[in-house]
């Protein structure tokens, strides 16, 4: 008995094979089809990656002595602030993006975006801002670390910092336009026989996501207007020498940029909630928890901000609130950890490339989060902040949770993007390699601030030399690993063999259709047959086409 | 769900617990503990570290039970069974966590009220002391004291930073030191004798007041012996307390990102025996008219960085050129070396 969710042939209609083939040049156009703006955010946002990679290869190797002997503190500077923007905001932010642009109408059964212009538009902004902001290592990057707070981003290398802003304020415009994009189409552009609990928890994860974006991102951007008026115009809102308040600017710069990590971590928490079910065969464990839980993050991550100012101007009495708006993060996270847990317990694991990453990301998230709720504490973040800890605690959310679920991600799905399978060797390799560089690179990170070491410096004390070696290997292993990924995608996607629409044998609605999707993503108004993961359950569970053929004609007749 | 049984359950039970509440005390994780402070944060940590431990090693052991016991056999199609939840178990994976975070959250409260933390006095009146302190030794000097007048409507209304232990505020004076944070230096300033140093020397055992504020940009005032951190505001007073516990020499850090040398903007704190601070105070107050006018004299707003930092250069590791071919790009920003 197997089950089967692919259409057969006969029900396919004919034409759409050639017409969804696409040229090359296509991605280089302002395209309005969603699944082009998704692979164009994906290999965008790949290439940086790779530059934030560089720098941050800069970084480790700089830390691997210390004397500042490779770079100079000015450049070093200049290294990390530009490592931690490319990172955040042109490499994860739009790396989900790419996959909620290429999978939201899919998954809920729509023909395209609710505003497909708007999508193209957000995307070439994205583009231009990173191009902008790429252009200012020609005239003195930035060099006041990514969060720029005044008073130093107000004097230190103007030009770079005023491109800096501006590069932000396109990216974050981008974003939201993203954002109001993916909301509006899963409000409104659901298949009619989809309710809102039938959706896939990628749609949840993003419907979130959106969320935050829309409500945190113009505040930064506020906060960026009166800091560039601050910079060219000489006011003084945050500047301290006129009567302005830095504090303000630290405010409003984490009420966008804590919410932003949730912007970052949620839509792979959904990435992970579809790759677990399928490979391992099993209902996702806990449908309900985990949708509501990702609305409940969402929630609590817009009122925690302050917990990234614990020592800076926040009285002790706002600091008991935001440590315990904080911890109760842990509750919902939690529920999702537990949930993952408990959907691959007793399951039928296929240990392929993306689930090896879905459990990958588990394994690291968890060190994350138990660093957060620690980080949540007062007493203890007063000694840890700023410290080789946080950078620690970071990376294993960042890197532990959203890298690895977005190369889950890409193993999932590249067959429905592009209609060739992945060479499953290489994808073990990639993992096995980027797991263990990731632990060997961001565990002794803790010891190292827990010890004394500071962030954001070039040069630190010689006792702290054998373990920041240890990291700096471990990140060279993260570089290496990334080899046998793309020699795998490049190969695959020429070579790899045919996928097939539903290669995982998976019950979304996007395995229903051909891969790569037709322009317009279904021959036919697509209609549920199951809900997003009822596997293991005998109705639906069915071994020949002519089963098939008889359950849609069943199935058509109860929706008509 | 397919639970395992119950004996094998209890076991692992047992052992997980075991060794979280012996990692929990035994992780060798944080350096000496100096301050009676650090103590309490350090037992915080341990319990933390405990809880951590054993959902680390539930959630991992789990896992890699999973990869062992669940793999898929080969030319194996059927599904797993179809579960969709569990109440009761799903109730107890809220609750508990919701029992820890409320457990944490009181016990970090009181560590916090503790170190002083919630010390309503910590800045209430600090607008007038401040000012008037700043009139006397600001070491910016009048731009200083500018910044701190076109503050002072905001100044004073709200705590910053963590004060007295509850009970000690109004005992006893504790020894009130200035600090004061610039690009790249901290200067201490002993209001009652009018010591000047760029090192900070403290007697074991008695309550120590630090008034903290910045010269130019943002700095974090970090005492890692003594689990204790606090950014220095240019334009606000922040407040430390702390009881030092042990004799030694400790290091300084600027934690908050403050220019092209803030890794090497570190010092010293000394930690004596009573005899040898009132030793070194008196070594100091003597030359305490000198040490004035050579701290006007070296003024480090007045000087070239290159100059400033020429006694740094040999502590951070770098020569002469390195700092002259800095400086010059600092000057120079648009041009990237």
């Amino acid at each position: 008995m197997t089950t089967q969710v692919e259409k057969p042939e006969s029900v396919k209609h004919a034409g759409h094979v050639e017409e969804h083939e696409r040229r090359w040049q296509d991605y280089f156009t302002f395209n309005t089809d969603h699944k082009v703006i998704g692979i164009q955010y994906l290999v965008t946002s790949f290439v940086f990656y790779f530059i934030g990679g560089a720098l941050a290869g800069l970084i480790r190797t700089e830390l691997a002595t210390p004397d500042p002997d490779l770079l100079s503190p000015l450049t070093y500077n200049r290294v990390f602030t530009m490592h931690g923007t490319i990172m955040l905001f042109l490499w994860i932010i739009p790396a989900g993006a790419a996959f909620a642009n290429y999978l939201i109408p899919l998954m809920i059964g729509a023909k395209d975006m609710a505003f497909p212009k708007l999508n193209a538009v957000a995307f070439w902004m994205n583009a231009v801002g990173g191009l902008l902001l790429m252009s200012s290592f020609f005239v003195g990057a930035p060099e006041a670390g990514w969060t720029s707070y005044p008073p130093l981003s107000l004097i230190s290398s103007k030009v770079g910092e005023e491109i800096w802003i501006l590069s932000i304020l396109v990216i974050g415009t981008s974003s939201v336009l993203g954002a109001l994009n993916f909301f509006t189409t899963i409000v409104k552009m659901r298949t009619p026989s989809m309710t809102i609990h039938d959706m896939p928890l990628f749609c949840w994860a993003m419907l979130g996501t959106s969320i935050l974006v829309l409500i945190g991102t113009p505040v930064l951007a506020a906060a960026l207007i009166f800091l560039s008026f601050d910079l060219i115009a000489g006011t003084n809102f945050f500047n301290p020498a006129g009567g302005g308040d830095p504090i303000v600017y630290q405010h409003m710069f984490w009420f966008y940029s804590h919410p932003a990590v949730y912007i970052m971590v949620l839509p792979f928490f959904g990435v992970i909630s579809e790759i677990l079910p399928v490979h391992a065969r099993k209902p996702i464990f806990g449908y309900r928890a985990i949708a509501y839980s990702s609305m409940l993050i969402c929630f609590l991550g817009l009122i925690v901000w302050a917990h990234h100012m614990f020592t800076s101007g926040t009285p002790g009495w706002l600091r008991m609130f935001f440590m315990a708006a904080t911890m109760l993060i842990a509750v919902p996270t939690g529920i999702k950890v537990f949930s993952w847990v408990a959907t691959i317990w007793g399951g039928k694991i296929n240990l392929n490339s993306a689930m090896l990453f879905g459990m990958g990301f588990i394994s690291a998230f968890l060190i994350g989060g138990l660093s957060g709720v620690m980080l949540a504490s007062v007493p203890f973040d007063v000694h840890v902040h700023d410290t080789y800890f946080i950078v620690a605690h970071f990376h294993y959310v960042l890197f532990g949770g959203s890298v690895l679920g977005l190369f889950g991600a890409v193993y999932h799905w590249f067959p429905k993007m592009t209609g060739r399978m992945v060479n499953e060797t290489l994808g073990r390799i990639h993992f096995v390699l980027t797991f263990i560089g990731l632990n060997m690179t961001f565990l002794p990170m803790h010891e190292l601030g827990l010890l004394g070491m500071n962030r954001r410096v070039a040069m630190y004390d010689p006792q702290f030399q054998s373990l920041n070696m240890i990291c700096t290997i471990g990140s060279y292993l993260l570089a290496v690993s990334t080899i046998p990924f793309v020699i795998n995608i490049l190969w695959s996607l020429n070579r790899g063999p045919i996928a097939g629409r539903n290669p995982w044998r998976a019950l979304t609605l996007e395995w229903q259709t051909t891969s790569p999707p037709a322009i317009e993503n279904f021959d036919e108004e697509p209609i549920l047959w199951s809900g997003p993961y009822e596997y293991g359950i005998d109705s639906y569970s069915v071994d020949t086409d002519k089963q098939v053929e008889e359950l849609l004609v069943e199935v058509k007749g109860d929706v008509g | 769900m397919n639970i395992p049984s119950q004996i094998s359950t209890l076991i692992a039970g047992i052992i997980i617990t075991l060794i979280s509440l012996w990692y929990g005390q035994n992780h060798g994780l944080l350096p000496v503990a100096a301050s009676s402070e650090a103590g309490d944060v350090d037992g915080l940590f341990n319990l933390m570290m405990t809880i951590s431990t054993g959902l680390f090693l539930l959630i991992q052991g789990a896992l890699i039970l999973i990869v062992i016991k669940f793999r898929r056999q080969k030319n194996d199609q059927t599904d797993g069974p179809s579960t969709h939840g569990n109440i009761p178990l799903e109730m107890l994976w809220t609750a508990i966590p919701t029992v820890i975070v409320f457990v944490l959250a009181v016990y970090s409260f009181e560590v916090y009220n503790a170190m002083g933390g919630l010390d309503p006095m910590a800045s209430h009146d600090h607008h007038q002391q401040e000012i008037a302190h700043n009139h006397e030794i600001s070491p910016s000097g009048q731009q200083g004291n500018e910044s701190l007048i076109a503050m002072a409507p905001g100044q004073g209304t709200v705590a910053l930073g963590i004060g007295a232990p509850p009970g000690q505020e109004g005992q006893g004076q504790p020894l009130e030191v200035n600090v004061a944070g610039m690009q790249y230096a901290w200067i201490f300033t002993y209001p009652e004798t009018g010591v000047m140093s760029g090192e900070m020397h403290v007697p074991v055992g008695q309550p120590v007041k630090l008034n903290i504020e910045a010269n130019d940009v943002i700095h974090a005032f970090w005492l890692p012996e003594f689990r204790i951190k606090q950014d220095a505001i240019p334009g606000r007073t922040s407040q430390l307390g702390f009881t030092a516990t042990r004799v030694g020499d400790y290091p300084i850090i600027c934690a908050e990102l403050c220019g092209s040398y803030h890794g090497g903007m570190k010092t010293r704190l000394i930690v004596e025996t009573p005899e040898e601070y009132q030793a070194w105070v008196q070594e100091n107050q003597f030359a305490s008219a000198d040490t004035m006018e050579k701290a006007v004299a070296v003024n480090p707003t007045t000087m070239s960085e290159g100059e400033f930092l020429a006694p740094y250069a040999s502590e951070m590791g770098i020569d002469s050129q390195t700092l002259q071919h800095l400086d010059h790009s600092h000057h120079h920003p648009e041009i990237i070396k």
